[in-house]
């Protein structure tokens, strides 16, 4: 019988000393690549979203507010702006490509974003069936809304004003859906695009909204840009902000949490090794006389030392493993409540580059906590233990 | 088989010294070392088995000088060459009784063969008992399972460290009848150390163990 399946069969022999250090382990791990996971799906989600993004246009207030709202759609925007005044820095020479957004309608919680065809083109959005918008009231459905609703070509719809509640519905002028957008992995997914006219054309009646826009995503052609613009507005009711630096400033909020958690994480992981530790010292002392008896039975004492080496191991390997499926429950039911209520989409389960990190020295941690019992173990004097009887 | 010369030994800190009678035995022979408690038996058996190190003398097994091997050769050696009952039975605990008897076998450097070790279990009347827990054993049926196990490698020395001191007549007679059978089925020397007196009548050659020299 070799070593490591003898060791297999121990651990199993010793149900809760293994449970309790599996299972420390497994959150231990879980956690740390929870994290890791998360934040892979974040940052490439913040990525792909700002994807060539230098600046935001839009109305004064909080710029990470004007960032969140217009290139990820999670927050309400700043305010409006008049089209006219945006049209300067649109026109600006240091600007290359400008794609005005403007919206304020939902149709079951997805936003409906006036925009034009540049806003697709840019995060390489192919329509998948029908056509792309070409007249007011025309709307083309990002994937998940297509999916979330089960709109189809066709189809027509009301929109519910603001943003956040379907209550106030527009009953005037209804959209038709002339197209869909295939899977882009960018917010578009949860968007309904139409051209700027039909937001225009469905608030004519309730304020004066003609010829206003909510924001406009630029890309710079200049790098001057980021400074010259920024004094060009200062005496208007505009800004613009820079995502790259509104994003980063936010993750550093973030960072704080996650650094206690990763500490609590890596805390917990070292009680597991702790735990394995205890678990293979007293059983040491319980089963001297099976390890002596494995002397007499031919075997050397660098196999007792691999036996108890491969117990450990086994622990450790069962409890990364448990920590690994944990951390993928944990991201498939975090992403069901993400995509329920932000329509936001983190399930990601492919391994992370930091997890073979993580696995690795969880390994070399686990042997280590294993090597002093086994180490006491090739001294055992077999003579004195099986000598006295009991 | 079996050759031991001018043993002794030291316990580390004590001031006597223990010497020992010298031992020659053939595969086939059986062999009684008897003595009171406190001659030194168990030492004897453990200089044999290579569990201690003599302090002076040699100890020579199927012609290897065995108590001159290092640690680990010792351990193989001893693990082929010979079986050991020991005074209370022991096993791997997270193991059944088959695989305790199929771990002597693979220690022991043989084939893994069921059936052999099977047989064995079967001629000690616990054929069904190869599936169940050590643990659920009584103690009876260990010390039956221990001798099985010593003898499942077809061992050329069986060793026994007072096998019947706890037993009744009856159960000394049916345990040396087990021992001598498996001995003689395996062809192996038979050692049996013990101050247990109704074995003296049982067996034709004894050597008697001298209170410390």
């Amino acid at each position: 019988m070799k070593a490591a399946r003898l060791a297999r069969r121990n651990v199993l022999h010793r149900p809760l000393e293994t449970g309790l250090s599996v299972l420390l382990l497994s959150f231990g791990v879980g956690i740390i690549s929870l994290m890791l996971l998360m934040q892979r799906s974040l940052t490439e989600d913040l990525d792909r979203n700002i994807k060539d993004i230098d600046l935001v246009l839009g109305a004064k207030g909080s710029p990470l507010q004007l960032i969140l709202a217009n290139v990820y759609h999670v927050d309400v925007p700043t305010g409006n702006i008049p089209l006219a005044d945006a049209q300067k820095v649109m026109r600006h020479p240091y600007i290359e490509e400008a794609i005005p957004l403007a919206y304020g309608d939902n149709f079951e919680l997805f936003r409906i974003v006036g925009t034009e065809a540049s806003y697709p083109a840019h995060y390489n959005a192919q329509v998948s069936t029908g056509k792309m918008f070409d007249a007011p009231f025309e709307v083309v459905l990002g994937q998940e809304v297509a999916s979330a609703t089960g709109l189809e070509l066709g189809d027509t719809f009301y929109s519910a004003h603001g943003l956040t509640d379907g209550t106030d519905v527009h009953r005037d002028k209804a959209y038709t859906v002339v197209g869909t957008f295939e899977r882009t992995g960018a917010v578009i997914d949860q968007l309904i695009l139409t051209p700027i006219a039909s937001v225009w054309g469905v608030h004519e009646d309730i304020e004066d909204a003609d010829e206003e826009i909510t924001a406009v995503l630029l890309k710079k052609k200049n790098p001057l840009a980021i400074l010259t613009l920024p004094n060009l507005l200062r005496d208007t009711p505009m800004q613009v902000a820079l995502p790259a630096i509104e994003m980063n400033r936010l993750t550093q909020q973030f960072g704080i949490g996650l650094q206690t958690l990763r500490a609590v994480a890596l805390l917990i992981m070292g009680l597991s090794f702790i735990s394995v530790f205890i678990a293979l010292y007293a059983s040491l002392r319980d089963r001297r006389y099976e390890l002596a008896l494995l002397r007499t039975m031919g075997a050397p004492p660098r196999r007792l030392f691999a036996l108890v080496l491969f117990e450990g191991l086994w622990m450790t390997a069962a409890g990364i493993f448990a920590g690994l499926l944990l951390s993928r429950l944990g991201v498939m039911a975090l992403g069901q409540v993400l995509a329920d209520r932000f329509h936001y989409d983190v399930t990601q389960l492919a391994p992370v580059q930091g997890e073979f990190v993580l696995v690795a020295a969880a390994l070399l941690v686990g042997a280590f906590a294993a090597g002093i019992p086994a180490r006491s173990a090739l001294r055992i004097d077999i003579s004195n233990t099986l000598g006295q009887g009991r | 088989m079996l050759k031991t010369d001018g043993l002794r030994y030291r316990y580390e800190g004590g001031d006597t010294e223990l010497a020992f009678p010298d031992l020659r035995m053939e595969k086939g022979e059986e062999l009684l070392l008897l003595g009171a408690s406190g001659t030194g038996k168990t030492t004897m058996l453990h200089l044999v088995a290579g569990m201690r190190t003599p302090t002076a003398g040699t100890v020579n097994l199927a012609g290897v000088a065995f108590s001159a091997l290092p640690t680990a050769e010792r351990d193989q050696t001893r693990g082929r060459h010979m079986g050991i009952v020991f005074q209370t039975a022991h096993f791997v605990r997270s193991l059944t009784v088959g695989e305790n008897l199929a771990l002597a076998r693979s220690l022991a450097g043989c084939s893994p063969d069921e059936a052999a070790a099977k047989t064995v279990l079967e001629e000690l009347g616990l054929a069904h008992k190869w599936n169940a827990r050590v643990d659920a054993l009584s103690v009876g049926e260990q010390q039956r399972v221990s001798i099985a196990r010593a003898v499942v490698h077809g061992p050329g020395l069986i060793l026994a460290d007072e096998p019947t001191s706890a037993l009744d007549d009856a159960n000394t007679d049916a345990v040396l009848t087990l021992l001598r059978g498996q001995a003689e089925r395996t062809g192996a020397a038979l050692l049996i150390v013990t101050h247990d007196q109704r074995l003296k009548d049982r067996m034709s050659r004894h050597v008697a163990l001298n209170p410390i020299a």
